[in-house]
């Protein structure tokens, strides 16, 4: 965790750039070196399928970004991996590992232990709870917390010292460390979710998944956040995260995967990404480029043509529903 | 002034008695349901009345005491395994729906005489009568017999216990008291520490001392009711703290109070979240039927006397001491079970005789105490939600 420790290899944007360009553009293409695996996987709520993925493959090292419109299933995906829901194809097909390790029938603590940590796109701060006993709880393997060995201090206290330790680093690192014995609940949001974030790293995770850890974050600390996530792939962890800031997506990602009505629609650095007819059909629109707040856009001319499309667009679907 | 030194004396009676002591180590395993790991346990009479039959059915039939109290333990551990497994991966609701069933069905169980076998063991609705095993308990006495007052020295023997001589004292033990809050929460003198525990300590010495030279408590040494039993259930009292501060200020007591706050979040952490709530609600037990075994040494095992009352005898004496600290189970049973005591003997006295007013009958004192009880109760949830010991800032959040 610490500034000294050994950058991880791919620290470097061109040797990231280099290694994805031999990778395929297309839903779930193969990786040279990939940490997560998941095979079909399916989540039925009644009639409604919310996931239902083929294939796809997380690369060790570096920044996916999960991308779709709302309601396109990336936070079912998120609870199923994790082991917070189970998938309606279990025992069907579905099958994802982790690390070489398969986690089909794992509970959402083994996952955590097995070195994949997850957050929550509403923050779960333990309100009650000071800010540094939510970073302590992060910790693995703590012997106190054994029920035989937590009346026998003594068993435990060294390694209470480091883990404290570790935590005022963490805590420093984004910039909470004043605020260690105040209650969480009395954090802002956007300092939340820095302390949900720090709470993961407690327990020095292969890989972090991050659900929408921009929302509600306002712009100063999105900047912080952002440069978090990326020294947290510089040190070599892998990085998730679910987003729907665009800005924030080119800005960090490395990969970019999308996901629509519970498939996986595209695949791709985020500039191919982006390009991608499929893509700006299912989630950007055809305007995506243009900056909502320019005035030109509130001239005759543009109104004119934007009504034009519109009708066209309107006229395309009476045919198809003839059709 | 003999009437209110005869209510002072009962209240004094009734809060150094046995059975509150019973109550508050019942109160102290429900403290760690309750306060810390957020389970919803209305069944905590359910641990008390297992742990009572274990230990006196044992006696009973001539099991050495020792083993008697372990067989008391063990119906507790095995009934928190029951109620546990099927509702701790549920969600909060379903466990008290299960304990406050289960409680009922023991009691009933208890106090059915349909199958003899069974009502040989529990006596039925009568229970156990304590004679049959209070003796292995009573012969360990170190007292000796007869009469032993605490203090000794006290009011009567200064000026012939004249008014002044009490009002005084009572005057200096509240302001001691207040001291003792005001350094509490840090409002009076600026100690810190280690300073500040033993200010607070030898403060309550002193007022505890006060309180008994006020209203000196008269006792048998070794008899049901006496100093024996008294001594013994206090000191359980005090061990049973020393082993829940143990627990709470160690990890695995972080781990409890993360469970209350969010169980998604601890699984996400890597914490086993069932395997924590199970832990919480067998110890929690284990104190229970602790208190249990005590709260029938004085008296008999009766069925209904550990009933859906003692539980929200317990509730309240928890809200009241303040829920999730280490001091408050014991503050809210001396409080709850004083003050109960004070508003009978008090409408005894002034509401049910024709010196003063005559209200009410003298079965109807009793009634109306818990009207009162109840009335302070909301008040208190309304006003002060953190009882007395907690800590405001901890309610602030409750989302």
């Amino acid at each position: 965790m610490s500034e000294t420790a050994a950058r991880g290899a791919l620290a470097d944007p061109a040797e990231r750039k280099k290694l994805m360009s031999g990778v395929g553009a297309e839903p779930g293409s193969s990786k040279p070196d990939s940490i997560l695996q998941v095979n079909t996987i399916v989540r039925q709520f009644g009639g409604m399928t919310a996931v239902d993925v083929h294939h796809l493959e997380v690369q060790r090292g570096i920044i996916t970004a999960l991308i779709g419109p709302n309601g396109a299933g990336k936070t079912t995906f998120f609870n199923l991996i994790t082991g917070f829901d189970r998938p309606t194809s279990a025992g069907s097909g579905a099958a994802w590992s982790f690390d070489g390790r398969k986690l089909d029938k794992t509970s959402a603590s083994s996952v955590a232990k097995s070195g994949m940590v997850r957050t929550f796109q509403l923050t779960k701060a333990l309100n009650r709870m000071t800010v540094m006993e939510n970073m302590m709880l992060g910790a693995q393997n703590q012997a106190g917390e054994s029920l035989a060995k937590s009346i026998f201090r003594p068993t435990w206290t060294s390694q209470e010292k480091q883990i404290e330790a570790k935590a005022e680093e963490l805590l420093d690192r984004f910039k909470l460390l004043e605020k260690r014995s105040d209650y969480a609940g009395s954090l802002s949001g956007g300092q939340r979710k820095l302390l949900e974030m720090a709470r993961a790293l407690m327990s020095d995770p292969k890989m972090i998944m991050l659900d929408e850890p921009m929302a509600g974050v306002n712009p100063a600390l999105t900047q912080s956040l952002l440069g978090h996530i990326q020294s947290l792939r510089d040190e070599g962890m892998t990085v998730l995260f679910v987003e729907h800031d665009m800005h924030v997506v080119r800005h960090i990602s490395d990969w970019v995967v999308v996901m629509a009505e519970g498939r996986i629609v595209a695949e791709g650095s985020a500039d191919t990404v982006m390009s991608n007819p499929a893509v700006i059909d299912a989630y950007l629109g055809a305007h995506h480029d243009t900056d909502l707040g320019d005035d030109a856009l509130l001239s005759d001319a543009t109104l004119e043509q934007l009504e034009k499309e519109v009708a066209e667009e309107e006229a395309e679907r009476e045919e198809e529903d003839k059709a | 002034m003999d009437d209110i030194q005869q209510i002072i004396n009962a209240m004094m009676r009734e809060v150094v008695s046995p059975q509150t002591a019973a109550v508050a180590i019942a109160v102290i395993g429900l403290n760690i349901h309750f306060g810390y790991t957020g389970l919803l346990n209305i069944g905590q009479s359910a641990f008390m009345l297992l742990g009572a039959y274990g230990f006196a059915i044992a006696i009973t039939k001539d099991v050495p005491m020792f083993f008697a109290i372990i067989i008391g333990l063990l119906m507790a551990f095995v009934f928190a395994l029951v109620l546990g497994v099927p509702t701790l991966k549920l969600r909060g609701d379903y466990l008290a729906i299960v304990t406050i069933s289960a409680a009922e069905i023991v009691r009933y169980v208890g106090r059915s005489v349909g199958y003899e076998g069974l009502f040989n063991l529990t006596g039925g609705a009568q229970g156990i009568p304590g004679s049959r095993y209070r003796g292995p308990f009573t012969s360990l006495s170190p007292f000796g017999d007869g009469n032993t007052t605490i203090l000794e020295f006290n009011y009567t023997d200064v000026a012939d216990g004249a008014t002044w001589v009490r009002l005084v004292g009572w005057i200096v033990v509240i302001a001691l008291i207040v001291a003792a809050v005001k350094i509490g929460r840090g409002t009076l003198g600026s100690l810190t520490g280690g300073a500040r525990a033993g200010a607070l300590a030898g403060l309550i010495a002193v007022i505890t001392l006060g309180i008994f030279f006020l209203a000196p408590v008269p006792q048998q040494n070794t008899g049901v009711e006496g100093w024996w039993f008294t001594v013994v259930t206090w000191l359980l009292v005090g061990v049973c703290l020393i082993v829940v501060t143990l627990l709470i200020r160690s990890p695995w007591g972080r781990a409890l109070r993360g469970v209350r706050e969010d169980e998604d979040a601890m699984r996400s952490l890597g914490k086993n979240v069932f395997a924590i709530k199970m832990q919480a609600l067998v110890i929690g037990g284990l104190f229970g039927a602790l208190g249990g075994m005590m709260y029938v040494l004085p008296a008999t095992v009766q069925p209904d006397s550990l009933g859906r009352s003692i539980t929200f005898f317990c509730y309240t004496a928890l809200l009241l001491g303040g829920a999730a600290t280490i001091w408050g189970p014991v503050l809210g049973s001396l409080i709850f079970f004083g003050g109960r005591v004070f508003i009978i003997a008090a409408s005894n006295t002034y509401l049910s005789s024709d010196k003063y007013i005559n209200l009410m009958s003298g079965q109807k004192t009793s009634q109306f105490a818990f009207i009162v009880v109840g009335v302070a109760l909301m008040l208190l949830v309304i006003f002060r939600p953190q009882g007395i010991l907690g800590d405001k800032r901890e309610l602030r959040f409750n989302v």
